[in-house]
């Protein structure tokens, strides 16, 4: 990363992200229905400032899509061309392969197929209004650029020389806009415009009022009024700059000369194109010179637009408040923390064993110690956290591409875009998510006309959500449609031979049926899914995460699949036991209920093994000391401690151990790298006395388990 | 192994750590060497091969250990204070070998080393790769490769 236009190369193509991102949001709103010229704005800047970069770089192809893409937007902003549902699904197509066009652009792959194809339908809806090719260059005069906010210091002082070198004795445009924070800060603008007008030069000075509102609605905390004074003398831009140095920061301060003011375009255009130079790159014009006077501000921007969502228009209105960090470095960050949770709990150990008195100093600072730790945990966790919006993104693409496949009409709604989760399981839900939507497309929504039989609307609606519930994230896929079909389910299953066919099974026993492997209802196999994989892949990948799944339906009105994932994989909330000696860590979350055994609760089921009679369920009883090999079965578990565990499909089994110590958050520690997969444990972790105790994988162990209780020779002596 | 250490020290000397095992004396190029630690006990793993003694807490990292007298085919070492764990790596995966006492340092002429000769009754032998004889004593050099646990040379 030493060469300076790849890093800036680099962070073009992140701002693409951003601008695909934007685009998408704005087509969802216009597909909702908000056909106003803002939402036609937003979509034609992004693919106007993807374009823009990309002829800076050289990216040939992408320029000459993004330019086309961009013409036939520039026909809907002029109101030549209709906003159907039909056109935003083009839109949308075409959308979709900008950002296959930007990928193939970064990693210099080749175009990616059908980009003809799809450019020619969408041109195909401009009919005969399509314009002569070049023409609507000239149509963009009140099209405002938009800045590509590169991680370049250019100081506004040395690109203010650099942009006009000799302009002495010209005449000087200045605006001045005061944000909220410059009045709170205790300065007064009337001193500066008055500081202004003491300077060389002949000074006019007008008071823009246009954001001025009514009385009823006036804030007197809030900023609304702006200024332009317009200098003509011998000046250098350098004395305009230095009147308002204090104040940069919590003003808008553009000083341009009356050109740059009138003809932005002409600034704007060599940005384009002339790139080859340097020293400035082409974003810099844009934002520094080029921004013409009536900018609007970030704040007063959301303030007229009370129809857009709040959450949504922060994040993009402050786009300077975030960092970009080097992910490597996070995670190094994760683990030193993690090192200081260890080290916090053997100090505590160490305290403790010293048998210092409660109430000393020690001990006190000991637990503010040990809160603080938790609380930099916590914010470390956070840093790692990302919203889920960019994967429900890549979900409505998903849903389009389905549909289209299918002809089934859908609509994917999304709820809680912004509910925050660690990058990896983002990273790795993104697979089973999409395992899940084609399904509901496929398998979960009836075909259109036998919606409207079941007086349905044409159109099935599938939803996806994010929420955070109880220290853990759920995200739900439900869809509209007809609800599983238990009858064929079991007679599949039957069929199958996965179930015996007199076997009794409840509602909810039948539908986790689908999670087995091998299982697939589609009568025919479509282009969609039913490829052999199923549900039960989905499963391990969430399980794999540490979460959950399961399902619930309604007959004619929808399945429902919830998933439920922990935070962050990096610490788990465990109870740690112990066996033979060994101290482990069992996850809380598999964990149901623990007890101690009586002796009527066990019953012999065959020579070697037991189950336990709970609440009228009989559950298989596993010695966990045996199972891992510590020791042989015990003769007696009477009096003995049980962990009741559940599996995702409801399962249930009981684990011996020796006795319960506590329950405590700790740091996962993998153990695949170092050594390899155990079977019956996920992970170790370190404990405060510095020792590593293994964490279990109840599902996994049980699956591997003997499952026996009773030693042979046992069972011969009793 | 030796393409390792030959490629890291391309001088005509090898430097060598030796260290007992019963009556053995064994070496490991010490440039594969990373730290000597003292004994501490090891969390056993379930199914592990019998001579994987377990996982230890290297600062914060999780190293198994591998007890070098059982892989070689000896009773396994006793596990007290005076026993030390060598940390050693092999390209990116770290483990710890369990031996009786560390011995020595020796710095040896590599054309006094020679490949141990064919003999197939022992198991043993696959995992040295060179013999040498200092003052009257035999040094077997081991073959790091090998003797580490099946499951982390896949990883590596």
């Amino acid at each position: 990363m030493s060469d300076p236009m790849a890093e800036i190369k680099a962070s073009f193509f992140i701002e693409c992200d951003e601008l695909l991102e934007s685009l998408q949001d704005a087509l969802s709103d216009m597909d909702e229905g908000a056909h106003d010229s803002e939402t036609i704005n937003v979509v034609f800047r992004a693919v106007h400032s993807i374009k823009g970069g990309a002829g800076a770089f050289g990216l040939d192809a992408l320029v000459a899509f993004a330019h086309r893409y961009e013409t036939v937007m520039d026909e809907v902003r002029s109101g030549r061309l209709e906003i159907t549902p039909e056109a935003i699904k083009h839109f949308f197509q075409t959308a979709d392969l900008l950002a296959d066009q930007v990928s193939a652009a970064r990693d210099g792959a080749p175009e990616p197929e059908g980009s003809e194809a799809c450019l020619r339908e969408l041109e195909s809806l401009m009919g005969d209004n399509a314009p002569v090719p070049g023409a609507e260059e000239d149509e963009i005069d009140d099209f405002q650029p938009m800045g590509l906010s590169l991680d370049l210091d250019f100081s506004d002082e040395a690109f203010g020389d650099l942009g006009s070198p000799d302009t002495t004795g010209a005449e000087w445009v200045l605006t001045f806009t005061p944000q909220t924070a410059l009045y709170a800060s205790g300065n007064d603008p009337v001193h500066l415009l008055r500081t202004v007008h003491g300077l060389d030069a002949s000074v006019e000075i007008t008071c823009d009022m246009s954001r001025l509102p009514d009385l009823a609605a006036l804030d007197p905390r809030e900023s609304y009024l702006s200024w332009q004074a317009t200098l003509s003398g011998d000046l250098e831009e350098a004395d305009l700059r230095e009147v308002f140095d204090f104040v940069e920061d919590v003003a808008e301060i553009t000083i341009a000369t009356p050109e740059d003011a009138t003809a932005p375009e002409t600034e704007t255009e060599p940005a384009e194109t002339a790139m080859p130079d340097p020293i400035a790159p082409p974003e810099a014009p844009a934002q520094n010179v080029a921004e013409p006077p009536p900018a609007p501000t970030p704040q007063p921007q959301a303030e007229t637009r009370p129809d857009a969502e709040p959450a949504k228009a922060a994040p993009t209105a402050e786009p300077g408040a975030t960092v970009r960090v080097d992910l490597e470095r996070i995670d190094r960050l994760v683990n030193l923390v993690g090192e200081l949770v260890i080290n916090q709990a053997m100090l505590a150990q160490s305290v403790a064993e010293a048998g210092l008195p409660p109430n000393s100093p020690v001990m006190t600072g000991l637990e503010a110690f040990m809160m603080l730790t938790r609380d930099i945990q916590d914010s470390v966790m956070m840093i790692r956290a990302q919203p889920v919006k960019p994967l429900f993104q890549r979900m409505a693409r998903i849903v389009r591409e389905a549909s289209a496949a299918i002809e089934k009409e859908v609509r994917l709604r999304t709820e809680g875009e912004t509910t925050e989760v660690d990058k990896t399981v983002i990273e790795r839900l993104a697979d089973p998510l999409t395992h899940m939507i084609r399904n509901a497309v496929d398998h979960g929504l009836e075909a259109p006309h036998i919606r409207e039989a079941a007086g349905k609307s044409r159109e099935g609606v599938i939803t996806l959500s994010a929420q955070h519930r109880s220290g853990r994230v759920v995200i739900e896929v439900s869809d509209d449609g007809a609800g599983i079909n238990r009858e064929k389910v079991l007679a599949k299953a039957i069929s199958k031979g996965l179930v015996a066919p007199e076997a009794q099974l409840s509602e909810s026993e039948i539908d986790n049926l689908l999670f087995l492997p091998g299982f697939s209802t589609a009568d025919q196999i479509s282009a969609l899914s039913g490829r052999g994989v199923g549900m039960d892949v989905v499963r391990s990948a969430i399980q794999a995460l540490g979460g959950r799944i399961s399902i619930t339906s309604v007959a004619g009105e929808g399945t429902r699949f919830s998933i439920s994932l922990p935070l962050t994989l990096a610490v788990l909330d465990g109870m740690v036991i112990s066996v033979a000696d060994e101290t482990l860590v069992v996850p809380l979350s598999s964990i149901i209920e623990t007890a101690t055994l009586m002796g009527d609760d066990i019953r012999t089921l065959g020579p070697e093994t037991n189950v336990i009679h709970v609440r009228g369920d009989f559950v298989p009883l596993y010695d966990l000391g045996a199972e891992l090999g510590y020791r042989a079965p015990k003769a007696n578990y009477e009096g003995g401690i049980v962990l009741l565990t559940a599996q995702e499909n409801g399962e249930r089994s009981a684990l011996v151990v020796d006795a319960i110590m506590e329950q405590r958050q700790v740091v996962i520690k993998g153990l695949q790298q170092s050594y390899g997969h155990i079977p019956g444990v996920a992970a170790a972790t370190i404990l405060g006395d510095g020792q590593i105790a293994l964490i279990l994988d109840p599902a996994d162990l049980v699956h591997n388990a003997s499952g026996r209780t009773r030693g042979r020779d046992i069972a011969l002596a009793g | 192994m030796t393409e390792d250490s030959k490629k890291q020290n391309n001088s005509s000397e090898l430097e060598l750590l030796s260290f007992r095992l019963g009556e053995e004396e064994y070496s490991v190029d010490i440039m594969s060497v990373r730290e000597i630690r003292g004994w501490t006990r090891a969390t056993p793993l379930p199914h592990a091969p019998a001579y994987v003694r377990g996982v230890i807490n290297l600062r914060g990292t999780v190293l198994p250990v591998v007890d070098l007298s059982v892989r070689l085919g000896m009773a396994p070492v006793k596990g007290d204070a005076r026993n030390v764990i060598i940390v050693v790596q092999l390209g990116s995966q770290s483990a710890g070998l369990l031996v009786d006492a560390v011995s020595d340092i020796l710095n040896l002429p590599r054309s006094e080393l020679q490949p141990p000769p064919d003999l197939a009754a022992d198991a043993t032998q696959s995992y040295i790769s060179e013999l040498t004889i200092v003052e009257g004593r035999m040094i077997r050099v081991l073959d790091l490769a090998s003797v580490l646990p099946e499951n982390a040379i896949e990883a590596a």
